[in-house]
């Protein structure tokens, strides 16, 4: 067992955990938190896509006492932000959700690019966002709504 | 109770032809929408499948002794448990065990299963099972499975499914486990008569359909009632099959569906449920099992194909005939292959006016994973072969090939098949629109090249549908219908159904997920057919509830004549009165409380005969593409396309242009690069995301246009008819006939860079030979 001591989504948990738990499984396990989706388990789709102190991270592929001393958000933990609410009414507006399973993920990357300022013209867009898999879209209404999240910065 | 407050007669928008913003877009994109992996229950087991490693083999041995003892393990589950029932099942043919009782036939075929406290400890288990094989000869492809001295996957004879739907299935012919064919006019005829004669082999792949969420089911069987949450687009139909097999009465299994992460035809019938069920009876709790990809992988595909094809025409283009032979590889289990293996052979011909036609499809059983339902099924198999064949024709006639189709396509009401419905929908109109918009007609440019295609795919399956429609006390309006919501936005769009007939907003009306318990019947999601089919039958339901509310409205007036009332904006309106639909609800009942309910069918022989005579319509497959070679590397790209969304008239264009994106891009990775490779063994070598490799943003055309055509001749509500299918079968032949307008014509897909890249050297070598 090691040690982890890891903010998610503002609440503290010190825990024992063994070595080889996913990031993934003990946010669903652990915590409860079931808006992170997980497809690929290869860190290719980016459905399980998390914060880490702020970064993007793949939780399928990511142990969790990696997360030790740091600071974990999820889409619960964000769903009271500002960029949340601009976000939601992005994809709304945009129908750019059609099953749902990635979107949580889109949303995370999306939350770390405007975080980093990056930019929103649709070439740095597909390049940013390309790490993110979607089957049901085809990705226009995703890129179309994400132009006018990180466009509105 | 007449308003006091003054209420618009009008509503600011109406409820069908709005983009009205998708019911779950919030639960969605928050992640407070549940997939079935997302629940649980307590004291729920987790279940793990321990999977053939071998392609073709006996069973001698399965030891689950240790595995048995092994922390926290409930129940290990073997073909011996199974001893007490009929433990196969298949919809079209019943050949698939549970588990594998004496033999397993593909790399990836359920052996056993383990239910444990976590999922950690059946993972555990399933290492501590040993399993004892011999050998039998592996025939992991069609040319192996056809050869004359072929091993059987399967003996004795074919047991029909309970649900396939194609009259009377004939014998099994070796490896060959159904066969469906048909020819009209004098193909030899033909053959002395043309001038012009293409004939080609061709080959399509295996392609995964990756919903991107796995299958996933939990299920409990708990001695008196088999209780199930499932992502299956079509629990009515797993239902009657886990009664079957279980020896339930339908009555005592319930499915409930919660969201699906993408469907797409793979969690089309039975696929994991039995298995869950199995393992739960064995543990005697509830059992959850969710794949992970390489498992769903080998749970279904769609069918890898072999074509010959040759279509003749006289020198001046006019047809003349064409004879197909086709085989599809259906794996080691037959699943959806009869159905698809028809649909291909009806798909072959093309929307044309034949002399001849000669058609013979064949499914084929290989020692590899079941292949069944991905949109668009037996029409992304053909078109681009027959179209790709009706442009060689149209330019050794030296006819444009968009006035080539002008002069052949059929128009609206011809016939399409013998006996079956005509044609409802104006082809030549949509074809020439989704042309335009590529350009059609300008000038060439250097290594870039522009195609379309035009197909027909019978669509709407059987119209077997039910729905209710309920109003509560306060107006409020919930719609109980068996539409899975897999993504397409089918409780939006009977929302605004519903809305429509009731004149109220969408917004007011409530759809559920299917709960069988409660949910009237509905066969089943896919073939484009909820709108039309479930569609009608919430339409007809929310036509009662509005007969009750204008039955009442017209005491409520004084006796006067229902034909001068009209509901609008949540009102029924008698000349500038209103009254209220809560108020009418209590007014009926007299008291406090009560609710309206209507109920709506669809069978075969209503609507005119437009439902009896199969299909229930014909979805328009229509696409034009650009692409851009790149001479040095074969690479291919494609610039832009179109579609036509030909829907009759639509209930929410923005969900119509969406489903066209969406199937738009799976069009490009069939066309281009998605392709399930197996090794002579029936090994699947690209099983993970890493090697099978899906569109990403940067795949995206620069310009995509989606044109959506209202005619209102569908048979659904409001003139309404399917879409979503027809771009998946028509972007890949429009790709395809844009690369040989490029010059590079091509037989086998996916146009991966080295294929087309060899071709380019073969075609330039040909050249330099002929050059003296
Ligand atoms: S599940 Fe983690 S990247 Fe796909
Ligand atoms: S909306 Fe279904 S995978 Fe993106």
């Amino acid at each position: 067992m090691v040690r982890m001591d890891t903010v998610i989504n503002g609440t503290r948990f010190d825990r024992e955990v063994e070595p080889n738990v996913l990031l993934f499984d003990f946010l669903r396990d652990e915590v409860g938190l079931t808006g992170t989706n997980r497809s690929c388990d290869v860190q290719v789709c980016g459905s399980c896509t998390v914060l880490v102190d702020g970064l993007p991270v793949s939780s399928c592929t990511f142990l969790a006492c990696e997360a030790d001393g740091s600071v974990v958000e999820t889409i619960e933990g964000i769903r009271d932000s500002d960029f949340y609410k601009r976000a939601e009414s992005a994809f709304v507006s945009h129908a750019a959700v059609q099953c749902g399973f990635c979107t949580p993920g889109f949303v995370m990357t999306l939350k770390a690019i405007v975080q980093d300022g990056g930019g929103a013209d649709e070439a740095q867009l597909r390049r940013s966002l390309s790490g993110n898999l979607c089957r049901c879209t085809g990705y226009r209404s995703i890129l179309d709504a994400a132009a006018e999240i990180v466009g509105e910065q | 109770m007449t308003s006091t407050t003054r209420i618009e007669r009008e509503p600011s928008v109406r409820a069908v032809g709005s983009s009205f913003p998708r019911v779950d877009a919030v639960a969605k994109i928050n992640g407070s929408a549940d997939y079935v992996g997302d629940l649980e229950f307590a004291g729920m087991l987790h279940g793990k499948v321990l999977r053939s490693d071998i392609g073709h083999g006996r069973i001698r041995e399965i030891d689950t002794e240790t595995a048995e003892r092994m922390p926290g393990v409930v129940a290990v589950l073997t073909g011996k448990d199974l001893r007490d029932i009929d433990p196969y099942f298949g919809h079209a043919i019943r050949d698939r065990p549970i588990v594998a009782i004496d033999a397993v036939r593909f790399v990836g075929e359920p052996v056993a299963a383990v239910a444990a406290e976590t999922e950690a400890q059946a993972e555990a288990a399933l290492l501590a099972i040993t399993v004892e094989y011999t050998d039998l000869p592996i025939v992991a492809n069609l040319d192996a499975a056809l050869a004359s001295n072929a091993a059987l996957i399967h003996e004795g004879p074919i047991r029909p499914g309970f649900a396939h739907g194609l009259g009377s299935l004939p014998e099994r012919d070796g490896n060959v486990c159904y066969r469906y064919g048909f020819d009209r006019g004098d193909i030899d005829d033909a053959a002395s008569q043309a001038d012009i004669v293409v004939e080609e082999d061709y080959e399509f792949p295996a392609v995964y359909q990756y919903s991107m969420e796995t299958h996933a089911v939990i299920a409990h069987h708990d001695g008196g009632e088999i209780n199930m949450w499932a992502n299956c687009q079509h629990p009515f139909l797993v239902r009657a099959e886990i009664a079957a097999l279980f020896g339930f009465p339908v009555d005592r299994v319930r499915i409930v569906v919660p969201f699906l992460g993408g469907g797409f035809g793979s969690k089309s019938y039975t696929k994991m449920e039995p298995i869950a069920v199995a393992l739960s009876r064995k543990a005697g709790r509830a059992v959850r099992i969710v794949n992970r990809v390489d498992e769903s992988m080998v749970t279904t595909r769609r069918h890898n194909m072999k074509c010959r094809m040759r279509t003749m025409a006289t020198s001046e283009g006019k047809l003349l005939g064409r004879k197909v032979e086709l085989w599809l590889d259906t794996g080691a289990y037959a699943d959806n292959g009869p159905r698809v293996t028809a649909t291909a052979a009806d798909a072959a011909a093309g929307p044309y006016r034949w002399p001849s036609v000669d058609v013979q499809a064949h499914c084929v059983y290989t020692n590899t994973g079941p292949a069944g339902s991905y949109r668009a099924f037996g029409a992304t198999h053909l078109q681009w072969i027959g179209e790709s064949q009706i442009d060689e024709v149209a330019r050794q006639a030296n006819i444009d090939r968009l006035e080539f189709r002008r002069r052949n396509l059929l128009r609206p009401g011809e016939e399409v098949r013998p006996g079956g419905r005509p044609l409802d929908a104006d082809l030549i109109g949509d074809v020439e629109k989704a042309a335009a918009a590529i350009g059609w007609g300008r000038e060439r440019i250097a290594n870039r090249g522009l195609g379309f295609s035009v197909g027909l795919l019978a669509a709407g399956a059987h119209p077997v549908s039910t729905a209710a429609v309920r109003m509560d006390a306060d107006g409020g309006v919930i719609v109980l219908v068996g539409s899975t919501e897999m993504g397409q936005g089918t409780r939006t769009v009977m929302a605004q159904i519903a809305a429509e007939v009731l004149g109220i907003d969408p917004a007011g009306v409530t759809v559920h997920g299917t709960d069988t318990r409660f949910t009237p019947y509905d066969r089943s999601t896919g073939a484009s057919r909820s709108t039309t089919v479930a569609g009608r039958a919430v339409e007809l339901a929310a036509r009662e509830v509005l007969d009750a509310l204008l039955e009442t409205a017209a005491s409520f007036f004084g006796g006067v004549d229902r034909d001068e009332l009209e509901a609008s904006n949540g009102q029924i309106w008698y000349r500038d009165e209103s009254a209220g639909y809560a108020d009418l609800v209590a007014e009926r009942f007299g008291f406090v409380g009560g609710e309206l309910r209507g109920h709506g069918e669809v069978k075969p022989h209503d609507g005119g005969g437009s439902y009896a005579e199969g299909p229930v319509f014909w979805e328009v497959c229509i696409a034009g593409a650009e692409i851009e070679v790149d001479r040095d590397t074969g690479i291919v790209r494609v610039l832009q396309t179109s579609s036509v969304a030909d829907v009759g008239r639509a209930i929410n264009p923005q969900l119509i242009e969406r489903q066209d994106e969406g199937g738009a891009l799976q069009g490009i990775g069939n066309a281009l690069f998605e392709e399930m490779i197996h090794t002579e063994d029936g090994v699947l070598l690209n099983d993970t995301l890493l090697d099978y490799r899906i569109p990403i943003t940067e795949d995206l055309p620069e310009k995509m246009t989606c044109i959506i055509v209202e005619n209102e001749d569908g048979p659904g509500p409001f003139g309404a008819k399917g879409c979503g299918e027809g771009v998946l079968a028509a972007l890949p032949a429009a790709i395809v006939n844009a690369l040989a307008d490029a010059g590079v014509p091509m037989t086998e897909l996916p146009l991966t860079p080295e294929r087309v890249w060899r071709q380019i050297q073969e075609i330039e070598q040909k050249e330099l030979e002929r050059r003296p």
